[in-house]
């Protein structure tokens, strides 16, 4: 697979009319920066400051990472400041094509300074892939600081191929912040995976909503987390549902903590195999079995 | 046409059905009877959701009693489930497409058809984020978009409201003019019944009575209910 077609898979092929900055191997490959949308690298080839001027709307900004070799760890650190009254998509993700016996492990620390009022669409996308047996592992973790009336909205989503994985989330909300979360994660074979989200709803009428979907095949094993504190009059929704296919092993323990008495909080949590009726349905428009099974994974996980 | 003979199911404590024999035209056949009478279980035997203790199902002479649901649904047999299926992450667009057979139609005819507009449902999950009355006709129009040769509508009108029950009414009564198969419903509502080219009455696991509408509808004491889904 070539650096091309593996950014593809990362950026779902997304345009980057923004600004961009693209780290292959440990390395900037590229790097685009605007008059509202500045990008500095820290020292030591640390990771990056990214820099969101007042006002910025209507602009998708990509930060994609690749790694192609073996051999390769690396922690980055990239922060987000975004201005006030911002509007603007940032396309993130981690893409590891590994074809040797050692490991490649990439721990991004992404940390997003939300201004007053504006709005964030973060999209991060996590691929492996590569026929070596060296492990392809990635630690994403990100943390929100979410001001008064802001917003944001972050979809993240493990494709497939990536053995080992530890996702942290943690987030603390202003008056009228609004936090969003959808996360998809699939595992097969061996792999496992760890998500954790840990949410300080610490404003007047913040709202959190986070929802996770996983599928988890063959062997492997996954894990989820929440804790979520009401620290004032405010909501939070807690979903998570997974799918169990073959052998794979699913755990989910959420925390929902009122610290203040008109906070709301809900948790739900579905673990289960596909349901029978859902695959008779299918069944009965005309797919057979295992393209009832695709159908029904790959809308869960869309 | 389709034909069940001797077809008998039983579970391990109770017999469902006893030796039913059938034979469904291209028309509308309602199907009654009781709670319990062994209609549901019938209808899910001719999907091949339920395979008959013993008896023969026979498809335009062919005998498809060992056949997979997905084989008699590539035969042209559609099952319209009494308790609409969810399912988080597939939209009604989804599934349209999926049933629908003829890739040109446009799938708003078929939510039309149940009373939804498309522009407010396409996009929508068939999740619980709808109610159980639009999940309802969502899977009504799943059935219509597959456009069969059979195709066996178990309780429709059951969690449908008043107005929506009597669009319901409509689509059936055009459903002849769209389709040349066999219709058959299971119902115990009298709008419904009045449908039927054929009643077949059902009770404790046996056929009853099977006739044209005029000779059993008056031997039936049913009663319009204001509600729908009411039985009688």
């Amino acid at each position: 697979m070539n650096n091309e077609e593996l950014l593809n898979i990362v950026t779902d092929s997304a345009k980057f009319d923004g600004a961009y900055n693209i780290r292959i191997n440990g390395k900037l490959f590229d790097r685009k920066v605007n008059d509202n949308v500045n990008i500095v690298s820290k020292p030591n080839n640390s990771g990056i400051d990214i820099y969101i001027k007042d006002n910025t709307t209507s602009q998708t900004i990509g930060i994609p990472v690749i790694l192609t070799s073996g051999d390769i760890t690396e922690k980055v650190l990239n922060d987000f400041h975004i201005g006030k009254d911002c509007d603007v998509t940032i396309i993130a993700g981690c893409g590891i094509d590994n074809c040797s016996s050692c490991t490649s492990q990439h721990d991004g620390i992404h940390t997003f300074y939300v201004g007053e009022n504006s709005k964030v669409k973060y999209i991060e996308r996590h691929y492996g892939h590569g026929e070596g047996s060296g492990q392809r592992v990635m630690n994403p973790e990100t943390v929100l600081h979410l001001q008064k009336n802001s917003k944001m909205e972050m979809i993240t989503t493990q494709i497939e191929g990536v053995d080992s994985t530890v996702r942290k989330t943690t987030a603390d909300l202003m008056d009228g912040a609004n936090l969003v979360v959808t996360e998809k994660v699939l595992t097969s074979n061996s792999q496992t995976a760890t998500s954790i989200f840990d949410v300080d709803l610490n404003g007047k009428n913040s709202k959190a909503k986070l929802t996770s979907r996983v599928v988890a095949k063959d062997n492997s094993h996954q894990d989820f987390y929440s804790n979520v504190k009401g620290n004032n009059d405010c909501y939070a929704h807690v979903e998570c549902d997974a799918i169990i296919v073959g052998n794979a092993k699913v755990g989910s323990t959420p925390k929902i903590v009122a610290n203040h008495p008109d906070a709301s909080l809900v948790h739900e949590a579905t673990i289960g195999k596909i349901a029978g009726e859902q695959l008779l349905k299918l069944l009965s428009l005309g797919l057979d079995e295992k393209e009832a099974e695709g159908v029904i994974i790959d809308g869960f996980l869309k | 046409m389709l034909q069940l003979v001797d077809i008998c199911y039983s579970t391990k404590d109770k017999q469902i059905l006893n030796n039913v024999n059938l034979t469904f035209k291209d028309e509308i056949t309602v199907i009654t009877g009781a709670n319990g009478a062994g209609k549901s279980t019938l209808a899910k035997i001719i999907m091949g959701i339920l395979k008959p203790t013993s008896g023969k199902i026979l498809y335009n002479g062919q005998d498809i009693t060992d056949f997979s649901i997905t084989e008699r649904a590539k035969m042209g047999i559609a099952f319209a489930f009494q308790q609409p299926v969810k399912f988080k992450g597939l939209r009604v667009m989804d599934m349209l497409r999926l049933a629908s057979k003829d890739k040109k139609v446009a799938l708003n005819s078929y939510l039309a058809q149940v009373g939804l507009c498309a522009k407010d449902y396409l996009m929508r999950e068939l999740s619980g984020e709808l109610s159980g009355g639009e999940l309802k006709r969502i899977e009504i129009a799943s059935v219509l978009a597959r456009n069969c040769n059979v195709t066996i509508f178990d309780e429709p009108e059951a969690g449908i409201d008043l107005w929506s029950f009597s669009n319901l009414v409509d689509t059936f009564k055009h459903f002849e003019d769209q389709t040349k198969g066999a219709l058959i419903l299971i119902s115990h509502q009298e709008k419904m019944i009045e449908l039927a080219d054929t009643i077949i009455v059902m009770a404790g696991g046996n056929v009853e009575k099977v006739g044209s509408r005029t000779e059993i509808l008056p031997t039936l004491s049913i009663k319009s209910c204001n509600g729908c889904g009411g039985k009688r």
